[in-house]
């Protein structure tokens, strides 16, 4: 399998008025993402999770490093409006607010529109709107207001307009941020459809540590680098950098790292209730 | 405070009117109000009075609808009537001689066949482009017809992508209205009592958020459709293209039928001629 985005030694900050001084947001991100992959990453806010977000899609450009968009290099002194395009058509974004995204009254034009962006003809559109509105479930409220639609609604309908750009990689930065659990559901559990189904590489970026453990591998970020990268079992294993990291984790390891410290050998990448009272019960049978 | 104005006062319905095509529709509307301004006598505005039955009939609106969207006329309806029966000199007076004002036939005439106009006018239009066809229909109808123009260099697509954005926003910028609203009632601010500065001073604490607010929506939209690959109007194409059917057809028949009715009641129907 070949990397769909390869980051090396990526910087960028924020530059600041005459009176703010420069944010430093990212320092020296190399990473690599495997196409097909779903990649969590975490990071306590202000970490330059976002920004890292918006430079994989080309909202903005390192100030250092290179990046590479499917074998291609962005950072290159010869990239075009054209290259950025084609990136674009290749790397997709859902963003935290769900109202800010969506740009037509009517759901069905409003997942259009990337194609229509794209110029893709007009039956063709057609078919991919009707097959992205079934993707997310969401085909009996093709005709419907966009604005009169619940929180996780709108989520799923800004994730089907990506789908039916047929996009290869889609990063969400807390999508699910502003959803209630049930809206929050719904979501994830279309994330995991696309990604095991379709196999659209997923990036998802969350505060939620019992998403991260839906994920293949996870990244954590702190002070604008990646200190840690590995499946969700080995990282969260490393509680106490965590927390040091200002970060939570899933309920399941807090509680199975309270037990170790208390002297039981349990182990620590678990994170399915059910398996985590098995683990606890042998624990405590063993001891005595 | 839920005023729905994305769509505005469209009437959910599947007429005969409310499918026929937006460009059309438009062209149509023009093609009313010209017919409109060329009738002349009593004869013609009959069969303006005539039209008009005949669109509600074809746009299966309740009346009611039509005469609520009356009212806010009514001012201007009585100011017209009224200046037309006091003011105009005619040449069959109704009171007698030594009275200290004078009415005229004339004057009456003119007076209802104003009001009729304007009423038609009004109601004509709003049925065939507020009350049948969507605002984004309106929009891309206006957008379509007036692609020609983008050649000389105007920016057509960017103004109807303009209107498409404001329609979207507006609910949801009323309803951020109302949360700010309550948010500085809950902190004691009161809009409703004291003097008209008072109370246009008390809307700042309203406004100011509501603008933030707002340019911090345009940026993270901006930010959200150049990542749907938005590059302008330049190679898009649409989903939903218009199409005209035999409906667009038949209408502009009927239209042209009453073109020429009013155009040839005005020269062989005999009788008054009406002055405005
Ligand atoms: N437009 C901007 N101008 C200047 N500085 C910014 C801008 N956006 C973000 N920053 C700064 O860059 C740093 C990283 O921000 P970023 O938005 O990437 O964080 P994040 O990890 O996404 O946080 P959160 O979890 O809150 O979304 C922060 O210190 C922030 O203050
Ligand atoms: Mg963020």
């Amino acid at each position: 399998m070949s990397a769909i985005i390869k980051a090396e030694h990526l910087s960028f900050a924020y530059q600041g008025d005459e009176d703010t001084p420069p944010v430093q947001a990212l320092k020296d991100v190399s990473f690599e993402i495997e196409e097909g992959s779903f990649v969590a990453i975490l990071g306590h806010n202000g970490c330059g999770k976002s920004t890292l977000a918006k430079l994989l899609c080309m909202i903005y450009t390192p100030d250092e490093g290179r990046l590479y968009i499917n074998g291609r290099d962005m950072t290159a002194d010869d990239v075009e409006e054209k290259d950025i395009y084609d990136a674009r058509r290749r790397v997709g974004m859902v963003f935290q607010n769900p109202d800010n995204q969506l740009v037509a009254t009517i759901v069905e034009e409003d997942v259009a529109f990337g194609c229509e962006n794209l110029g893709i003809p007009s039956e063709k559109i057609r078919k991919r709107v009707d097959e992205a509105l079934d993707t997310v479930g969401m085909r009996k409220y093709a005709r419907h207001a966009t604005h009169r639609l619940s929180g996780g609604q709108k989520q799923r309908i800004a994730i089907a307009g990506v789908i039916a750009m047929r996009r290869k990689c889609i990063i969400f930065d807390e999508s699910t941020a502003m959803l209630d659990p049930g809206g929050r559901k719904e979501v994830m559990d279309t994330i995991c459809r696309l990604n095991r189904e379709e196999g659209i590489t997923v990036i998802h970026i969350t505060h939620y540590m019992n998403e991260a453990t839906m994920a293949d591998r996870v990244l954590v970020m702190n002070e604008g680098t990646v200190i840690m990268d590995g499946t969700p079992a080995e990282v969260f294993s490393r509680c106490g950098e965590l927390w040091e990291a200002g970060l939570d984790v899933p309920q399941t390891t807090e509680l199975l790292w309270k037990m170790r410290e208390a002297g039981y050998d349990v182990r620590l990448d678990i994170f399915d209730p059910e398996e985590c009272a098995k683990e606890i019960a042998k624990a405590i049978a063993e001891k005595r | 405070m839920k005023a729905d104005i994305a769509f505005g006062q469209y009437c959910e319905g599947n007429s005969f009117l409310h499918r026929l095509d937006p460009r059309w529709k438009i062209i149509f509307a023009l093609m009313y109000i010209v017919a409109l301004f060329l009738a002349k006598n009593i004869f013609a505005f009959g069969l303006v009075a005539l039209s008009i039955v005949l669109l509600w009939a074809l746009s299966g609106i309740r009346a009611g609808i039509l005469v609520k969207g009356l009212r806010p006329l009514l001012f201007i309806i009585a100011f017209t009537a009224i200046i037309n029966i006091f003011w105009l000199k005619g040449e069959t007076p109704l009171l007698p001689e030594n009275w200290f004002f004078q009415i005229y036939l004339e004057g009456i005439i003119n007076a209802v066949l104003i009001v009729l106009r304007v009423m038609v006018l009004v109601t004509g239009t709003s049925i065939l482009l507020t009350y049948t066809t969507t605002p984004i229909a309106l929009t891309d109808g206006i957008e379509q017809l007036l692609a020609p123009l983008a050649k000389i260099k105007i920016p057509v697509h960017e103004f109807s992508m303009m209107m498409t954005i404001a329609l979207r926003f507006i609910p949801t910028l009323i309803e951020e209205t109302d949360k700010i609203m309550s948010a500085q009632k809950a902190r004691g601010s009161d809009f409703s009592t004291g003097s008209l500065t008072r109370r246009a001073k008390a809307l700042i604490p309203i406004l100011v958020p509501l603008f933030i607010s707002a340019f911090r929506r345009a940026e993270d939209l901006a930010t959200a459709m150049e990542c749907r690959c938005y590059t302008g109007g330049a190679g898009r194409t649409r989903m939903n293209i218009l199409h005209s059917t035999w409906r667009d057809a038949v209408m502009l028949l009927i239209l042209c039928v009453f073109v020429a009715g009013i155009v040839l009641l005005n020269i062989f129907a005999p009788g008054y001629r009406f002055t405005m």
